[in-house]
């Protein structure tokens, strides 16, 4: 029996050992024609054009900006609201609040485009004079929702977590509530909160649909009110028609996609690993 | 730090909190009034026809059952073996931190790179092509690490007690896991497959290369070896693609409604949990 056991164990670990093997040896290729610097930090993509171009520096970029953005404006809503639930909230609050926060996590990425695509999109051309609304703010702004729920669960549970000893002790020094929290309770539970923001923007960084549905999907430098397009969204928009070394160099940036996440992971093992010491 | 800074501080907690908890009601809300209007039994029960202009989603539900069956019985089978490995059997500690990496791992990995892998090795390499079946099998591994954490947490809150009582009784290993640890473990992995059920309602992105974009309505086993939309992939299709929001914002208000069950069903059994526990 353990051995059977263990083989489905093994399943887990074979499925990462797939996912690397696929993606490097079918991302390799392409980079290798088209040449790393070239691929890295070209501007120009044109897949499909007579004299095609595969610069993807656009769309890491604007995938760096969108998940840069919206943990900027996320992470201050999130980490308010997470102190608030903490520390401040009654118990019935705190309740209704989090259900709300465990819908909002709940709510499919497309749902997300679709209310994007019919709300913001229209409101953003409107409020700011464009001639299309679906850019690269719109994303951020959808992201910027989509990554509360994990900086306000997570914080919350890393707030949670801190002694309330530590907390006493700074109200009987005479500190105010405010001062405590901010002295005391947030200090103490930074790395619960650091990993909440690199969950946070690896979600963001990770997300394809809903940022399909509101960017526009032109493969621009990154600019606010530009239609834009992401390393993941690069993926969806050509696979179903590709061919050739543009299929390849769509899985190179898959590949590339791979190593950010891969980059992130590592932080929030670190920070896991040092919250638990 | 003065009064003045103090007392703002603690409006912008406030108003935070209601601005995370309204953006939620905003999006119920606004998506619940576009959609239930189109919600009728032709909408529900029927294919979609350009020929008689008729709009209906019975091939996406379909679909979406026959996914989500596959899906969960398979996952269940593996991330349960792995998490009672894991917590009952194994005994070097390298292995056990070797797979909990792993699932770690792929708990971070984005769905759009399951869908690429997925394409390449289940439908193409494997030889399944664009079919329900392909889409399950990436959607099992997305969800592996899921099942197997809240397992393997509830197997490790089973009382060591219990193991020990029944090793006395003569009960051999595996006997003591199947009939005394694993029915006292038995809420946690029903919520993990509560969270799981969620993942994959909501899962769009790995679908759309693996299982494809097709409605029509199809027996279970037919179902599984051809291609066929979820209603995710269904609602960004008539959205994004086709531009048909009539038919898109009924399938969100569905999508929303099975969320809200789907996240009062886990809190109610997160809530006989943690009594069980204390």
């Amino acid at each position: 029996m353990k051995a059977v056991l263990l083989s489905f164990a093994l399943a887990a670990v074979a499925s990462v050992a797939l996912i690397t093997v696929f993606l490097v040896s079918s991302g390799l290729p392409a980079i290798g024609k088209i040449g790393l610097l070239e691929f890295i930090i070209g501007k120009r993509w044109a897949s499909t054009a007579k004299d095609p171009g595969f610069g993807i520096l656009p769309f890491i970029l604007s995938s760096l900006y969108a998940a840069t953005c919206s943990i900027l404006i996320g992470s201050p809503i999130g980490l308010l609201c997470a102190l608030y639930l903490s520390k401040a909230a009654s118990k019935r609050t705190r309740a209704v609040i989090s259900t709300l926060v465990d819908l909002l996590s709940g709510i499919p990425s497309v749902v997300f485009g679709l209310v994007g695509m019919m709300v913001l999109v229209p409101g953003i051309k409107q409020l700011f004079n464009l001639s299309d609304g679906s850019s690269l703010l719109s994303a951020i702004i959808v992201l910027s929702i989509m990554v509360l729920p994990t900086i306000v669960k997570v914080s919350t549970t890393a707030l949670d977590a801190v002694p309330r000893e530590y907390e006493d002790s700074s109200l009987a020094l005479g500190a105010s509530q405010v001062q405590t929290w901010l002295g005391v309770s947030i200090p103490a539970a930074r790395n619960g909160i650091a990993a909440s923001l690199v969950l946070g923007a690896g979600r963001a960084i990770g997300e394809a649909m809903a940022v399909m549905m509101v960017s526009g999907n032109a493969a621009n430098m990154p600019s606010l009110f530009q239609s834009v397009r992401f390393l993941t969204t690069a993926i969806a928009s050509e696979m179903s028609y590709s061919s050739g070394l543009q299929r390849q160099a769509l899985f190179s940036i898959a590949l590339v996609l791979y190593v950010f996440i891969m980059i992130m992971n590592m932080a929030l093992s670190w920070l896991v690993k040092r919250s638990a010491s | 730090m003065t009064r003045g800074f103090q007392k703002a501080f603690k409006a912008m907690m406030i108003s935070s909190s209601i601005l995370v908890g309204s953006i939620a009601v905003f999006i119920f809300a606004y998506v619940m009034i576009k959609g239930i209007g189109g919600i009728s039994w032709s909408f529900l029960s029927a294919s979609p026809s350009y020929l008689e202009n008729r709009i209906g989603i019975l091939p996406d539900i379909l679909n979406t059952l026959y996914v989500l069956l596959t899906t969960l019985a398979i996952v269940l089978v593996i991330g349960v073996a792995s998490a009672i490995y894991l917590s009952e059997y194994a005994e070097s500690k390298k292995l056990a931190r070797l797979v909990q990496g792993a699932s770690q791992i792929l708990s971070g990995i984005p769905s759009i790179i399951y869908g690429l892998v997925g394409m390449l090795f289940f439908c193409q390499i494997l030889g399944f092509r664009t079919s329900l079946l392909a889409g399950s099998m990436t959607l099992v591994i997305m969800c592996l690490p899921t099942i197997m954490k809240t397992t393997q947490e509830s197997l490790e809150a089973v009382r060591e007690g219990y193991r020990e009582s029944s090793f006395a009784l003569g009960a051999g290993k595996w006997r003591t896991v199947r009939s005394v640890v694993l029915p006292c473990a038995a809420d946690g992995i029903v919520s993990g497959c509560i969270l799981c059920i969620g993942r994959i309602l909501g899962e769009s992105a790995a679908l759309l290369f693996t299982a494809g974009l097709a409605h029509s309505v199809n027996g279970y086993l037919e179902g599984m070896s051809s291609s066929g939309a979820t209603l995710t992939v269904a609602l960004y299709v008539y959205a994004k693609e086709q531009g048909e929001f009539q038919a898109a914002f009924p399938i969100a208000t569905i999508l929303l409604v099975l969320a809200l069950a789907v996240n009062l069903s886990a809190s109610a059994v997160g809530k006989r949990l943690s009594r069980g526990r204390s």
